[in-house]
């Protein structure tokens, strides 16, 4: 448990968290290895989990019906995939997949939103870290959604 | 006279254009052409990264295009050219034997000379790496003269990445440091994807001593700068390249003004310190 | 000290035939078609006689005086641009031959204008225009070619318009350099002569050709009397204090939308302003694709497509191309030349056909100033 502690605080996402908190939230977590390939979770699955990545990346993708996926994100490590598991209904809208051979963290989601209830100050922490993340990600979205380089664009 | 016939002292008129002929065209990505060219008479003029000619059809009318070749070769003239209307059409369909005209060089240059002795971060978007590549053919010529270099490039897909196989090349190389993002793709894709900006701030770069060159979509330029003020970069540091109408290039027509700036004569590359406030201004 | 001398009519008469016979193109104001324009003459009586104009925002109206003075009107819808900066001319004409092309010259033309009537403020706009066309490094060769040999008879206006504010652009009425020789009219019952000044040798040589004689200490009282009358009866004024910082730092007005709701992007403003210098280009090729030619012609800020760039416009809406004319003018100008593009003439207040007056709207945002403190003291 110590070195999971050690690892979960040494990850970016968690920078300045503090080892009491530190210690609150490495209790909802546990080591992930996904080869590549593999799913962490596909659209429409409950979302239990969030995952900081500490090697490797990620690509999120939707598949529409009769095409290949489109890859719309990739999380390289240093990052976090999953914010569904903060909002009801708490479900994935897209697929993760492992884009080669990735080591994350884990952390159970009703685990932690219990965490949270018990304590605002930890629920706070968590919001505080990651809702930046959030608007970066909304903003990128809609720079994406844009479609600058298309013809007639800018 | 010479053999094309050309009144070599009309032609010295700022206002008419120099017959070149291509000698090579090769097809780039759709709808974009890269073409040599070589002047019917006299010497390729010397020219600077970032600058740009006014390309000639016969008949048809003129375009603003950056020079998009190796300054130092003066042997050609090279031009990147995407057909979004009746004059670049034609431009980027000509083949090996056209003749077309051109003006220029105008317009200021990408600043490689300031920023020696500094980390270089060179941000291109789309078809926003063809005006960078003769700034990008400088630093690595002269390597030893610049700190870190980084190179970060977005485009629509993977399909869209131009240059692909120089942009390759850069990448094997141990002492430049390139990213490559595009807005979506399919699972073949096993780089990132995203949005430019988002590379910036993973980059690797000292903000204090790093001068940094940005082209493409206004859009993505704009958010490029931001993120890399927002990493550290001075104003004054980061250079845009930028695009208006153009009909004289010399700074009599009045179209291309931006402000109080003539983009093609206080442009085409700008500093962000001056301009930065004006990219947010709606339809200024 | 410029010599001051008197002619009459028949002096007059002289310096138009004197100007012919050294083989410059003349030309004066003449009414035509209810508005007294920029025409060849030949004689005094082409001249305007006993006709003055009546000016007012979206009004020009020519009426009858009761004098038979030749000058007694300011300015029409024209100016001397008409002639120096033309609103279409060839730029090159292009031959195929084989696979490349030959640039026809364009036939040298001779350009010796003899401009009679120039006003102080289109001495000024002139002054204006040569510096943005004979800039280095690129100057404008047809400009230049059109501008070398320019003779100017300049006259001193002796009333001033309703929409003139050249005494607010420093522009006028009096013309102190730019001419050849100024001429101011001095027209009661008794007497109809002009008080002449000279400008160059060239115009005292030209005087010299001339029957005159002294002016007295009296003529001359009363020339300057009545510039200094025409300088009191502006009909309107600019305050150009900070005006490129005012107007610089207030793109997001709500002046310039109440402006929108009135102004129709008709581009008569930039016709008649005499200092608007934008142009377009046309490419043309005959049937055949054997020649091809390109001409220059007038362009305004003001049509839609005049900053387009691949797929759109960058200014769309009405509100930014009344701003960035207006900025353009009074502002963004003193950036690009170091003094303001504008000189007070008033042609654009007359000729909006909805009456939109750039001396109001400035005034309008100067009331209503929507920089922060810290704009306004310079610190932003």
């Amino acid at each position: 448990m110590e070195n999971l502690e050690r690892i979960l605080l040494e990850h970016p996402f968690f920078a300045g968290f503090g080892k009491d908190f530190g210690a609150v939230v490495t209790g909802c977590a546990r080591n992930h290895k996904f080869d590549a390939g593999q799913y962490l979770f596909h659209e429409g699955d409950a979302a239990n989990e969030f995952y900081l990545i500490r090697h490797g990346r990620v690509a999120l993708e939707i598949l529409p019906p009769g095409q290949r996926p489109v890859v719309i994100d990739t999380v390289p490590e240093g990052e976090i995939v999953g914010a569904s598991w903060l909002v009801p209904p708490y479900r994935w809208n897209f697929d993760a997949r492992a884009m080669e051979l990735t080591r994350a963290i884990g952390i159970d989601a009703a685990c932690l939103r219990g965490k949270c209830e018990a304590d605002p100050k930890l629920g706070y922490e968590m919001m505080k870290r990651f809702l930046p993340i959030l608007v970066q990600r909304l903003q990128a979205a809609r720079l994406q959604l844009m479609d600058v380089y298309g013809k007639r664009a800018s | 006279m010479s053999p094309a016939g050309v009144n070599t002292a009309l032609a010295a008129d700022a206002f008419l254009p120099e017959p070149y002929r291509v000698v090579a065209a090769r097809s780039e990505i759709h709808d974009v052409a890269t073409l040599d060219l070589v002047p019917i008479s006299g010497a390729v003029p010397a020219y600077l990264p970032g600058q740009f000619n006014m390309l000639y059809v016969f008949g048809v009318g003129e375009v603003a295009i950056s020079i998009s070749g190796d300054a130092t070769n003066r042997s050609r003239i090279v031009h990147t050219v995407r057909n979004v209307g009746a004059v670049s059409g034609a431009i980027a369909a000509l083949e090996s034997g056209a003749v077309l005209g051109l003006r220029g060089p105008y317009g200021t240059a990408w600043p490689v000379a300031e920023a020696e002795g500094k980390d270089v971060v060179i941000v291109a978007g789309g078809l926003g790496l063809a005006p960078l590549r003769p700034a990008i053919y400088h630093v690595l010529a002269n390597r030893g003269r610049y700190g870190r270099i980084v190179i970060l490039y977005g485009a629509r897909e993977p399909g869209d990445i131009l240059f692909r196989h120089e942009v390759e090349s850069w990448r094997q190389r141990l002492d430049v440091s390139i990213e490559v993002t595009v807005d979506h793709a399919d699972p073949s894709w096993h780089g990132h994807v995203g949005v430019v900006p988002r590379l910036i701030g993973r980059a690797s770069f000292d903000p204090a001593e790093t001068v940094a060159m940005v082209c493409g979509p206004e859009v993505m330029m704009r958010f490029s700068a931001t993120a890399l003020a927002d990493a550290g970069v001075a104003p004054a540091d980061i250079h845009l390249s930028m695009e208006r109408n153009m009909k004289c290039a010399i700074g009599l027509c009045g179209h291309c003004q931006w402000g109080p700036d003539f983009v093609c004569k206080d442009g085409p590359v700008m500093r962000y310190d001056r301009i930065g406030k004006r990219l947010t201004l709606r339809e200024i | 000290m410029t010599a001051k001398a008197i002619i009459g009519r028949d002096g007059l008469q002289a310096l138009l035939d004197a100007l012919a016979a050294d083989g410059y193109r003349v030309l004066g104001p003449a009414l035509r078609a209810g508005a007294i324009l920029y025409d060849d003459i030949a004689k005094v009586e082409d001249l305007p006689a006993g006709w003055t104009d009546r000016q007012e925002a979206g009004t020009y109206r020519v009426e009858r005086r009761d004098d038979a003075a030749l000058f007694g009107y300011v300015v029409g819808p024209q100016s001397w641009k008409k002639f120096l900066h033309p609103p279409t001319e060839r730029v090159f004409q292009a031959r195929r031959e084989g696979e490349g092309y030959a640039l026809v010259a364009a036939p040298e033309e001779s350009h010796r204008y003899a401009f009679i009537g120039m006003r102080a403020c289109e001495i000024r706009a002139i002054e204006v225009q040569d510096h943005v066309f004979l800039r280095e490094p690129y100057p404008d060769r047809s400009y230049e070619r059109r501008r070398a040999d320019n003779f100017v008879v300049a006259v001193n206006c002796s009333e001033a318009g309703g929409t003139c504010f050249c005494v607010s652009m420093q522009a006028g009425p009096k013309a102190e350099r730019g001419f050849d020789l100024a001429l101011t009219e001095l027209v009661d019952g008794a007497r109809h002569d002009f008080l002449v000044e000279t400008g160059s040798e060239r115009g005292e040589a030209v005087l010299g050709r001339l029957p005159h004689r002294s002016a007295s200490n009296a003529e001359i009282s009363e020339a300057e009397a009545i510039s200094a009358r025409t300088a009191a009866n502006m009909g309107r004024r600019l305050d150009t204090k900070g005006i490129k910082e005012l107007l610089q730092g207030n793109p997001e007005h709500p002046r310039w939308d109440d402006v929108a709701q009135r102004c129709l992007t008709c581009a008569n403003c930039t016709m008649v302003c005499p200092t608007c210098f934008c142009t377009t280009v046309e490419d043309h090729s005959d049937l055949a694709g054997g020649t091809a030619e390109r001409t220059r012609r007038w362009d305004s800020c003001f049509t839609l497509d005049f900053s387009y760039i691949h797929g759109g416009s960058v200014r769309q809406e009405t509100r930014s191309r009344y701003r960035q004319w207006m900025t353009h003018k009074l502002a963004s100008w003193i950036d690009q030349f170091g003094e303001s593009g504008c000189v007070g003439c008033g042609r654009c207040i007359t000729w909006c056909p909805v009456g939109i007056d750039i001396t109001q709207e400035a005034a309008a945002i100067r009331a209503d100033d929507r920089r922060s403190t810290e704009e306004k003291r310079g610190e932003s």
